[in-house]
């Protein structure tokens, strides 16, 4: 099997407070293959996006790594300086974040940010880097784009301020694209064309993705895989097809099941009691455990690892232990 | 056909969005006018949960702060159980702000943080003088229950409560003047799926057992489906289609309904592509002319460049649309 692009081992990210350490990921490990896009989907406090936030080095302090490790080709990257580390963030791994009004800088031109980014990480002129930009907003789909790099960010629509954005965290080739709620903040007929560009250049360059959202519509479209965290632990990976119309984590069949689909008619949603536990209030055993309707006395208990399921999936459930045999 | 609880008609709302006077008088510039809502009739039978869909800025909010009274009409009229509201006449509001409440997108902005929970439940049938003394307390206690909590919450402040938690305390609120019309503003746009899969049964729950009449507004088109007996589109402040929640997702009538149909992510894996929708919303400043809709429609003719079109009568619905009209689609 060739080396994964990027390689996370029992990641730990915590959060010291004055009243005890939280911890907001708890152990998760999963590999992203090149060219491939992993979707990570999760509730809000699920800790998709600190999942992000640790592999390019942007959690905030307090905050900090406790724990695993996270490799880029081999390398590992989050025992950085924090100077190395910015030349791995936007060289080798781009972002893309959900507002693009908080990514862009209101006081310089559009053209100023992609040339300043370009020459930052590539040896360029800053003729060919304005050059590139231009090319890369082209291509991102802004009309006239030789135009309107010199436009501000207010200039610019949500949807097109979104696809700048793009253009920005692709300008430097990187290898690893990482997009936190790319379309949450645009309307759903925006949003179709956003995740259609970032998925067409992305393929386009070769570089793969780590799609974070919470919602399964936009997995569903684009990921190639799934990650479904809860409470800061991983409950389900495997190959998209099989996680949305077969999902095997107790958590996961409810969340599907509680989406209102246009298909068919219900005349009650599947509903998950209760809400996801605080971070400071995470049960013995399985943090799923208060709200899974199958939960027997080893889930008070143990927690579970990841089982390998077969097909490239792994499920964090008892019912799945001895061997694949279900539980009664 | 029965009266229709509410009523409106040819509902419109201008916002001054000028620069200051001086400022228009230097640079020679006229006054701006943002038409947030134009135009816009229907009728919503009692009992029934009729939607309102739309991608932001197309007006849902304007119109149900209009239907609430928040927010008065620059033209148009709204005839709630036969009764015309006169935004004049501040007792006549009153009598009738008692029969219909509003759910807000966001629990975490309307519930007032300083207030305990059994205050903020019991606000409005204090307002209206509906109980007193200890009747308040139990009311709230029942309410409470009624949505899927306990008496004993009373006693806590909002910030104490999960996002769904709040959005259930808003529906308490909102049922304690028990009204028979409720206006959901996105009531679970700022939730997670799972929560929302909760507060959207809560409300089917309620319907049934208060006979409840829903105005609902969102912009997620799954929602809708799932909670809607009737559907208004609109765009860009005007209806452009109205028609039964079945028939609007099998039988689209107008291009931009089967636009937002096809923009939606496909859950079920069929291979389906999501047709590429060209263009984004105009800006409402200063709309294009004809129907608002033509620079990204793909049947556009001459006439939809030049007049508006008026909504016309299709099947149970009605659609706005020359292309319809004329039978060309």
């Amino acid at each position: 099997m060739p080396e994964p692009l990027l390689s996370v081992r029992d990641l730990v990210v915590e959060f010291p407070t004055r009243r005890g350490v939280l911890r907001a990921i708890d152990k998760v490990s999963f590999d992203i293959a090149e060219g491939e896009v992993l979707g990570m989907v999760g509730e809000s406090g699920a800790g998709k996006s600190i999942t992000g936030a640790a592999i390019i080095g942007l959690i905030e302090p307090p905050g900090r790594i406790a724990g695993g490790e996270i490799r880029l080709k081999g390398e590992r990257i989050d025992s950085l300086s924090p100077e190395t580390m910015r030349r791995v963030r936007g060289r080798r791994i781009g972002m893309v974040f959900q507002d693009p009004l908080t990514s862009l800088n209101p006081l310089y031109t559009v053209a100023q940010q992609l040339i300043e980014t370009i020459r930052t990480h590539l040896d360029v002129s800053d003729k060919e880097a304005r050059a590139r930009a231009v090319a890369l907003l082209d291509r991102v789909g802004i009309p006239a784009a030789a135009r309107r790099i010199d436009d501000y960010p207010h200039h610019f629509s949500g949807g097109m301020r979104q696809r700048v954005v793009i253009a920005l965290a692709l300008c430097a080739e990187p290898e690893l694209v990482i997009a936190d709620e790319p379309t949450t903040a645009l309307d759903v007929s925006v949003q179709a064309q956003i995740i259609d560009v970032l998925k067409e250049i992305c393929a386009e360059r070769g570089a793969s993705v780590m799609l974070i959202t919470h919602d399964m519509g936009v997995i569903a479209e684009t990921a190639d895989r799934v990650a479904v965290l809860y409470a800061g632990r991983l409950a389900e990976i495997g190959p998209v097809r099989d996680v949305i119309q077969a999902a095997e984590h107790p958590y996961t069949q409810g969340l599907m099941g509680s989406i209102p689909t246009l298909a068919q008619e219900h005349d009650r949603l599947v509903q998950i009691p209760g809400s996801m536990p605080r971070l400071n209030a995470i049960p013995p055993g399985c943090a799923f455990n208060p709200r899974c309707e199958q939960a027997f006395e080893r889930c008070f208990r143990d927690r579970p690892e990841p089982l390998p399921r077969g097909g490239g999936r792994q499920v964090a459930c008892w019912l799945y232990d001895r061997a694949g045999v279900a539980h009664g | 056909m029965a009266e229709p609880l509410l009523k409106v008609e040819g509902l419109t709302r201008y916002f001054d969005v000028s620069k200051p006077w001086l400022n228009r008088v230097i640079e020679r510039e006229a006054k701006q006018w943002l038409t947030a809502t134009a135009d816009v009739s229907f009728e919503i039978a009692r009992g029934e949960t009729f939607a309102l869909v739309g991608e932001s800025g197309s007006g849902k909010s304007t119109i149900a702060k209009m239907i609430v009274g928040l927010l008065e009409p620059s033209a148009g009229r709204i005839v709630f159980d036969g009764q015309e509201m006169d935004f004049a006449s501040g007792r006549e509001m009153r009598a009738l702000r008692k029969r219909f409440q509003m759910i807000f997108q966001d629990p975490f902005a309307s519930l007032n943080p300083r207030w305990r929970v059994g205050d903020i439940i019991a606000e409005p049938i204090r307002t209206f003088g509906l109980m007193s003394g200890a009747e308040v307390g139990r009311e709230v206690g029942r309410l409470l229950e009624v949505v899927g909590l306990g008496a004993a919450d009373a006693l806590k402040f909002p910030h104490e409560f999960s996002g769904g938690q709040r959005q259930r305390i808003a529906i308490a609120r909102a049922l304690s003047s028990k009204p028979e019309f409720i206006v959901c503003d996105e009531p679970t746009s700022a939730l997670d799926v799972s929560v929302q899969a909760q507060i959207l049964n809560l409300m089917r729950d309620l319907q049934d057992e208060f006979g409840l009449t829903y105005l609902l507004i969102s912009h997620d088109l799954s929602v809708v489906r799932h909670m809607s007996n009737r559907i208004g589109v609109l765009y860009l402040g005007r209806l452009v289609e109205i028609a039964d929640g079945r028939k609007l997702f099998s039988d689209p009538g107008h291009p931009y309904s089967r636009m937002l149909l096809d923009a939606v992510p496909d859950l079920t894996l069929s291979g389906r592509r999501r047709r590429q929708v060209e263009g984004e919303i105009p800006n409402p400043i200063d709309p294009p002319p004809g129907c608002a809709f033509h620079p990204r429609c793909p049947h556009a003719f001459d006439r939809c460049r030049a007049e508006i079109p008026q909504p016309k009568r299709r099947g149970t619905g009605e659609v706005a649309c020359f292309a319809v009209e004329e039978g060309k689609i």
